[in-house]
């Protein structure tokens, strides 16, 4: 095994057992938080697959400000949001098999799929991924188009904010 | 043998390749010393920064500082390290006690963290990687996420409060902070530190001034120090986020609050100062670690005369003054500095520095004439008689309305 391979297991599965935890655990704060192991995880694959500016995009879009903003908002609410109830209810099973199927489906669509035993191919040190990146988002031949809708998506989420927080004038 | 630190790597990669050990496992030990001497260097200056502090905020304050111990009182922080580690560990009811745990080591944790990108000396440098500016903001999301862990984790209200106000700040503070971040990204084009050390001939603190000052201002409030530092208000929430911690875990607190200011002081002067650039730095890189630690003590000092000297303001002022001023003000920046650059793309260096500074003044100068027609529309305003909650006030409304149930 390469040390690539090792730190890959060693991540997927302390992503796994933490993505386990984020939905089994009782206290709204520590899911929050294991969530936030998550992403940090999936920064870490990001990494290993060269893709530094995904990973750091990672980390300051969705712990900086996504799970930031999630924490605050569960501290927001009244007694925490400590559930005592049963965290199972009779429909367990259906959800399992549900969930089972899933997995072997998609696994066997992988293991099918011809790009699957494909080696990642190397690329060049003196390739700036970060100006590719930024080139393809703002050429005609590139991604411009999603690029600009998505700005503009934006843009009006922002005014929509704006006018919903906006003080009343009588 | 200007450069030791290259000369030293080399000499000891030699002795690991000497012992028969393959390139893999070479470079992962060299690459694991590397961060073992990089922490504990940075946590050495770390110690003496709690002296740097004392005895600068007693010149300030007209005091001598500390004195007793050693010469100028050297040993005084080790004698206050000593102190905080035999404390006793309290912990206080109803905390959850792994966060409470958990904070204190994200709270210096990162900060050690963003010295794994600052060029000390164009040779030595952790690692130069592609996106380290965006790096150095990803690294502040998880201090940030260390105070409210710290609060939360507390059971303590004035804690909690000191969280809440955290946050308000960071998610604020960090969008002027990375726009005017991106003002010396755009001019060097490029996120590599070193690549954006290497190319200040002049100093971008000559082109983009103002992007330096707002630059200042968000970091002085991601760093939590005063004027901004409402979420430890002595006087309000008693000491918040850090209120329920004793001992070493207070003292992680702290200590990381003193080296980012350090740290924030090394990424100003690489950004805007020409970093590890001075006389000799070229020939011999073991200059270059002089010059970096020169601006990035200056840049400390800075802070800290800031903190000394400004009163803290409020937090609707605070919000105030970054969405109605500093978030425009660096949107503005941004769009010109964009476009003159674009137009000046064969133009020499004095002529380029010239355009963009005297772009800056007439930016400042706006800036100016259109707050001061402000204060004459809010002078007025502010001067009026404010709702207060007197008996009175409050029976008139609650005699219309219900009265809102009061959280316990």
């Amino acid at each position: 095994m390469t040390p690539l391979q090792i730190i890959f297991i060693i991540n997927a599965v302390i992503t796994l057992f933490a993505a386990i935890k984020v939905v089994t655990s009782r206290n709204l704060v520590h899911a929050a938080l294991w969530l936030i192991l998550v992403f940090f995880g999936i920064a870490v694959f990001f990494v290993m697959l060269d893709a530094g500016f995904l990973a750091v995009a990672q980390v300051v879009i969705y712990i900086g400000a996504i799970a930031i903003l999630m924490i605050f908002t569960i501290m927001l609410t009244r007694r925490v949001a400590k559930d005592s109830g049963a965290q199972l209810n009779s429909n367990w099973w259906g959800g399992g098999i549900l969930a089972l199927i899933m997995f072997a489906g998609i696994t066997w669509i992988l293991t099918h799929w011809q790009r699957f035993q494909t080696t990642a191919p190397t690329i060049p040190a003196t390739t700036d991924s970060v100006r590719q990146l930024g080139v393809g988002l703002v050429s005609p031949n590139g991604f411009l188009l999603p690029f600009e809708v998505a700005s503009v998506l934006l843009v009006a989420a922002l005014i929509g904010a704006i006018m919903v927080a906006r003080e009343q004038k009588k | 043998m200007g450069d030791p630190v290259t000369f030293i790597a080399k000499w000891f990669e030699g002795v690991l390749i000497g012992w028969g050990l393959e390139k893999g496992p070479t470079a992962v030990i060299m690459n694991l010393v590397g961060v073992i001497v990089i922490v504990a260097f940075v946590m050495i200056i770390d110690i003496f920064l709690v002296w740097v502090e004392r005895k600068v905020v007693a010149r300030f304050q007209d005091r001598l500082g500390p004195n007793r111990l050693g010469p100028f009182g050297l040993i005084q922080p080790i004698a206050d390290v000593i102190k905080l580690l035999i404390k006793e560990n309290i912990y206080p009811q109803g905390i959850d006690r792994f966060i409470y745990n958990l904070a204190p080591l994200l709270g210096l944790a990162p900060v050690l963290l963003l010295w794994a990108v600052i060029p000390l000396s164009p040779t030595t440098v952790g690692t130069d990687i592609n996106v380290a500016v965006l790096y150095l903001v990803a690294c502040g999301a998880f201090v940030s996420l260390g105070i409210i862990m710290g609060g939360w984790a507390s059971n303590n209200k004035y804690a909690l409060l000191g969280a809440f106000r955290e946050v308000a700040q960071m998610i604020s503070y960090e969008i002027p902070m990375v726009i005017s971040l991106l003002i010396p990204v755009l001019m060097a084009r490029s996120m590599q530190l070193n690549q954006i050390i290497l190319s200040q001939n002049i100093w971008y603190i000559v082109a983009a001034p103002l992007a330096a000052v707002i630059f200042l201002i968000s970091l002085i409030a991601e760093l939590g120090r005063a004027p901004f530092d409402i979420a430890e208000g002595e006087s309000e929430i008693v000491a918040g986020f850090h209120i329920e911690y004793t001992g070493m875990k207070f003292g992680m607190f702290y200590a990381g609050e003193l080296l980012h200011a350090l740290t924030f002081g090394g990424i100003f002067a690489s950004l805007f100062l020409g970093g590890w650039r001075g006389i000799g730095a070229m020939t011999y890189p073991i200059v270059g670690i002089f010059w970096f630690f020169i601006k990035a003590y200056f840049m400390y000092w800075v802070i800290m005369w800031v903190k000394y000297s400004l009163p803290r303001i409020r937090i609707d002022q605070m919000l105030n003054f970054n969405w109605k001023l500093l978030t425009p003000l660096s949107l503005a920046l941004l769009m010109v500095t964009a476009i003159l650059d674009k137009l000046m793309t064969n133009v020499p260096a004095l002529v380029y520095n010239g355009v963009l500074l005297a772009a800056n003044i007439v930016i400042a100068w706006i800036t100016v004439m259109i707050l001061r027609k402000r204060s004459k529309k809010e002078t007025p305003r502010v001067a009026e008689p404010r709702p207060i909650a007197r008996p009175d006030a409050i029976v008139s409304t609650s005699a219309s309305t219900p009265a809102t149930t009061s959280q316990s």
